[in-house]
């Protein structure tokens, strides 16, 4: 049998002589190589944004610093308008997400398996892939105002399309040979669909959800930059037009740290829907 | 002589290639019948299409010509009176040892517990006692094969079907996996229908062994294995064995050497 992602992780952190404390710090951080690197490298970032600004090398007006940022962040945490503005772009972003998600994955079932549904549907698919969502902001704003439903419409127009695209593409690919024993012990079709077609596209789905919240986070950007009223991309816009950068910057550290919240909580939800795949090579 | 359980008359498959729209004939009025108990291998050269006629049987492929009547009812579509034991392995990689086998069992309704149950029973008589939760990518080609044949029994078919089952084991495991068949054979008491194209796995399990031509598939020879049961590997030095092997290889060789010069 082979062995295992973490027995072979285990393997390669056997301790190499000794107890002392370097010993111990070596042991740990070897196991920890990306962790300890990356942040590293974060930190050393920080620290040089902050002697620039500090040295006033260049004017902190244009680039803020860490420092300033965070005491931004500090007082917002106790500025009501802030919390109206996060709740407004979450649910701008929840909404649009969630609805991209009840329709794309069922389409994109249905369009994977049924062919000439997809003639039917297909080309407008392709066509509204091709041109970036965004470009429909305009007559959006004009349809829904500048109020939370465009932000909702354009988050689900660019989320919907790569959770199609990929479920379809997902369904496409089932292997002849699973449909093979269906069929050949009875299956329904229902039975079909949720025993083979289901299972076999869940990694697809999950491709499709990761590039759709990407995308889904773009439209509230966007779309609060663009018109509205409140939000957190409101507030960066507003910053920006008063030349308050430290309330800018850290209007993109929070859209930063939600886009890396989705994506680490999705492959979390993905890993337990993939525990019956051996850990790749791609993966470690 | 004992009852009939399966019975192929005249099946002939003919099927157009989708690519070139070429119309190629697999198989060419097969006849052939298989008793109550009967253990009877298929052989023949590659592409003499064994495989094909083991899919039609099933019911996957409908036939173009013929009729394959199990138990006296023609049948024409997969059912639960046959099992197929897949060439490889085709478990369902997210699906664990246990909720593999219960497949079968589910396709026909039969409740998760009951279904449960006897799963068991037939993992433990495959030898796989201890392995219920492991996923198929933990398991060796030997123990993937084990948990496709308890699938196929699990669904208690009147006839197994087995297409080249340990064709992709190596030659060890292939040897132990044949005196396994024969015992769980034996416990299970089933009608086997079974493809190789290996002449010594063919002689050493059937009762009879079926040389099919080359393409397209006709019955070419019958040949009754007169050897003692229950059957050890040992059985594979016997000199009446190996007469069995020169006969069966020479009706091979004469049909891949005609298909080999065939324009």
């Amino acid at each position: 049998m082979q062995r295992t992602g973490a027995q072979l992780r285990v393997l390669q952190r056997l301790p190499q002589g000794g107890t002392g404390f370097a010993t111990l710090c070596r042991e740990w951080s070897a196991g920890r190589q990306t962790l300890v690197i990356g942040a590293a490298a974060l930190l050393l970032f920080a620290l040089a944004w902050e002697a620039v600004a500090d040295l006033a090398l260049v004017d902190p007006l244009f680039i803020s610093s860490p420092s300033r940022i965070a005491v931004v962040a500090w007082q917002s945490l106790g500025d009501r308008d802030f919390w109206r503005d996060v709740k407004v772009s979450s649910s701008e972003f929840l909404s649009g997400y969630a609805a991209a998600i009840l329709v794309g994955v069922p389409l994109g079932l249905a369009t994977g398996w049924y062919r000439r549904l997809n003639y039917l549907l297909g080309p407008s698919i392709d066509m509204l892939n091709a041109v970036p969502r965004v470009t429909f902001l305009p007559i959006i704003v004009v349809w829904f105002g500048i109020g939370i439903w465009s932000k909702f419409a354009v988050v689900f127009l660019g989320a919907v399309i790569p959770i199609i695209i990929s479920t379809q593409s997902g369904v496409r690919t089932n292997e002849a040979r699973f449909l093979a024993v269906a069929r050949s012990f009875g299956a329904t079709p229902l039975k079909l669909f949720t025993s083979i077609i289901l299972p076999g596209t869940v990694p697809f789905i999950f491709t499709g959800l990761k590039f759709g919240a990407g995308r889904a986070l773009l439209g509230v950007v966007v779309g609060e930059l663009y018109a509205s009223i409140a939000g957190v991309g409101h507030m960066i816009a507003e910053a920006g037009n008063s030349f308050q950068t430290d309330t800018l910057f850290f209007g993109v550290l929070l859209f930063t740290g939600t886009g890396l919240a989705i994506t680490i909580g999705l492959d979390r939800v993905e890993k337990h829907f993939d525990r019956w795949r051996p850990e790749g090579g791609g993966r470690r | 002589m004992t009852k009939v359980k399966l019975e192929a008359q005249d099946v002939s498959l003919e099927y157009r290639q989708p690519r070139t729209g070429n119309r190629t004939l697999a198989l060419d009025r097969v006849s052939l019948s298989i008793a109550d108990g009967e253990f009877v291998s298929i052989v023949g050269p590659s592409g003499c299409g064994k495989t094909t006629f083991l899919t039609v049987v099933d019911g996957l492929i409908p036939a173009s010509g013929g009729r394959i009547v199990v138990d006296g009812v023609e049948v024409n579509k997969p059912g639960p009176d046959r099992a197929l034991v897949f060439q490889d392995a085709s478990l369902l990689p997210w699906r664990t040892v246990l909720k593999n086998v219960c497949y079968g069992l589910e396709c026909a309704g039969v409740k998760a517990a009951e279904a449960g149950q006897r799963a068991q029973r037939f993992i433990d008589m495959v030898g796989l006692s201890g392995f219920e939760n492991h996923y198929p990518y933990e398991l060796s080609g030997g123990m993937q094969q084990r948990v496709n044949l308890a699938r196929a029994l699990v669904v208690d078919p009147k006839i197994l079907l087995m297409d080249e089952p340990f064709a992709a084991l190596d030659a060890q495991t292939r040897e132990f996996m044949q005196e396994e068949l024969l015992r769980i054979r034996f416990e299970a008491g089933k009608t086997v229908l079974f493809i190789t194209h290996q002449i010594d796995e063919a002689i050493f399990l059937s009762d009879r062994v079926i040389v099919f031509s080359a393409r397209p598939g006709r019955v070419k020879a019958t040949i009754k294995i007169d050897l003692e049961r229950p059957r050890k590997l040992p059985l594979k030095r016997d000199p009446r064995f190996h007469a069995y092997e020169d006969q069966i290889w020479t009706l091979i060789h004469d049909e891949a050497v005609e298909a080999a010069q065939a324009p």
